[in-house]
């Protein structure tokens, strides 16, 4: 069996915590925690996304084309 | 630009001509694992990308995470267990085995780990359940004792007699692509379409430039449509009532597991694979019976930011005698008894029975095609 979940700690200023300790009150975050991981983890995927996407070899998409076009799904 | 695959690159673990010849050619030196359906098809979607971060079945480390945190150990999110049981390895860590199905070599395996694991934990962490009437449940129930890891490299295509609508990943981004599509609304379906359907896929569709109906054909239970009838149904949709240049069907297969939330989660994920931007995500989507609440699914989303697929939830349609119209609750002030829902069960029991169902129900060109069909539903 895995070993539980490792976690690491990482500093803030206080008064950054005590802000975000304010903010999530009443919200479904329950820890300053929880709430950090999921912007942090906002972050990070908005700035994958402007990451340039995998490209095919032109071959390879041609030969996609081709089967598309014979399956009637392109012109 | 078409969605990213998850965890960044698209999967393909497909061997080489060259080596699938000398891997057959060896196969008697390979212990041998029997493999049921379900897996196979498990197995095609990791191979083909469709699973992508996944390059085989789940290790202990990342089984856990997902039950414990809907999350592949590297934090990527992952919200259904993908795992090969076995009852009695015969084989051992380290080794390269080869897995069948029907007796045809599906795929060569690197057991990278065996493992066991407490059935009970997967159920109510995956199902919020361990009532055995729940079929994921009981399918959990039934595997056997130990699970195995590792990566997977496809040898032989399973038998698909819907080959030719079965796009893989690949095949989908670069038909998006082709057709100039930057932003794609995807919708699952395990169902012959009724007005309701349409309504939400349009309303979806409005916000973007494509919509991709992908229904998910494979196992059924008693009473669904076959797999034939609900492709021919979305045909005579599309021919006459879908924007051709605006609208696409292709098919996947896909075991459902009926884990509601979780799955909902797991439906977006394949469909990003696939090169969808959006996913519309239905009321109590991939539930069965009353474990779920109607909008948990809707909720789950939430937990997810990173998701890199946006959900999209658009209320159930019914038709609203005073609107005139098909409307959802948000947008219709008129009370109840001005309201007629859409029931599948109802529509089914009116096709068995050869009653035509009215327009604002379901298109008659739909209810043609299922009606050509001797028995359109699985016995
Ligand atoms: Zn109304």
């Amino acid at each position: 069996m895995a070993e539980e979940k490792k976690y690491t700690t990482v500093s803030i200023p206080k008064p950054l915590y005590d802000k975000i300790k304010a903010r999530i009150e009443g919200t479904g975050f329950t820890s300053v925690s929880d709430y950090v991981t999921y912007v942090l983890r906002e972050v990070l995927a908005s700035l994958e996304e402007e990451e340039k996407e995998e490209v095919f070899s032109e071959e390879e998409e041609e030969k996609v084309k081709e089967r598309l076009r014979a399956l009637g799904y392109l012109d | 630009m078409v969605s990213k695959p998850h965890g960044g690159r698209l999967v393909r673990r497909i061997v080489a001509d060259r080596t699938r010849e000398r891997i057959l050619s060896e196969q008697k030196e390979y212990p041998r694992v029997e493999i049921d359906h379900g897996r196979a098809i498990d197995l095609e979607n990791i191979a083909h990308g469709v699973y992508s971060p996944l390059k085989g079945f789940l290790t202990s480390n990342d089984f856990q995470s997902v039950l414990d945190h809907m999350r592949l150990d590297d934090d990527t999110p992952w919200t259904i267990p993908i795992v090969l049981d076995v009852k009695e390895p015969n084989f051992e860590e380290g080794d390269a085995v080869l897995l069948y199905h029907d007796g045809l070599p599906i795929a060569r395996m690197h057991i990278e780990e065996i493992y066991t694991y407490d059935k009970k934990e997967f159920a109510i962490k995956v199902f919020k359940t361990d009532d055995p009437a729940h079929p994921g449940v009981a399918r959990v129930m039934n595997m056997g004792n130990y699970l195995v890891g590792g990566e997977i490299e496809l040898l032989n295509e399973l038998p698909n007699p819907f080959a030719k609508y079965t796009l893989r990943p690949v095949e989908t981004r670069v038909l998006f692509k082709e057709l100039g599509w930057r932003t794609i609304v995807a919708f699952q379906t395990r169902n012959a379409p009724h007005v309701g359907h349409e309504y939400v896929q349009k309303a979806a569709l409005t916000f973007v430039d494509g919509l991709f109906i992908n229904p998910v054909l494979g196992k059924k239970k008693k009473g669904d449509y076959k797999d034939e009838v609900i492709i021919k149904a979305y045909e005579a949709l599309f021919k006459h009532y879908y924007p051709k240049d605006a609208a696409t069907l292709a098919t996947v297969r896909y075991e459902m597991r009926y884990a509601g939330p979780r799955e909902a989660v797991h439906h977006a994920i394949m469909r990003k694979n696939m090169g969808a931007t959006h996913f519309i995500v239905g009321r109590d989507h991939a539930g069965v019976g009353d474990y779920y609440g109607p909008y948990e699914a809707w909720e789950m989303f939430e937990n997810f930011p990173d998701l890199g697929i946006t959900p999209m939830f658009i209320r159930e349609a019914f038709y609203c005698r005073k609107c005139g119209g098909m409307v959802n609750a948000k947008i219709c002030p008129h009370p109840k008894e001005f309201h007629v829902h859409i029931s599948g069960t109802k529509l089914r029991k009116m096709i068995m029975a050869g009653e035509q169902p009215p327009e604002y129900m379901m298109r008659p060109e739909v209810f043609e095609v299922i009606r050509s069909f001797e028995n359109p539903f699985v016995e």
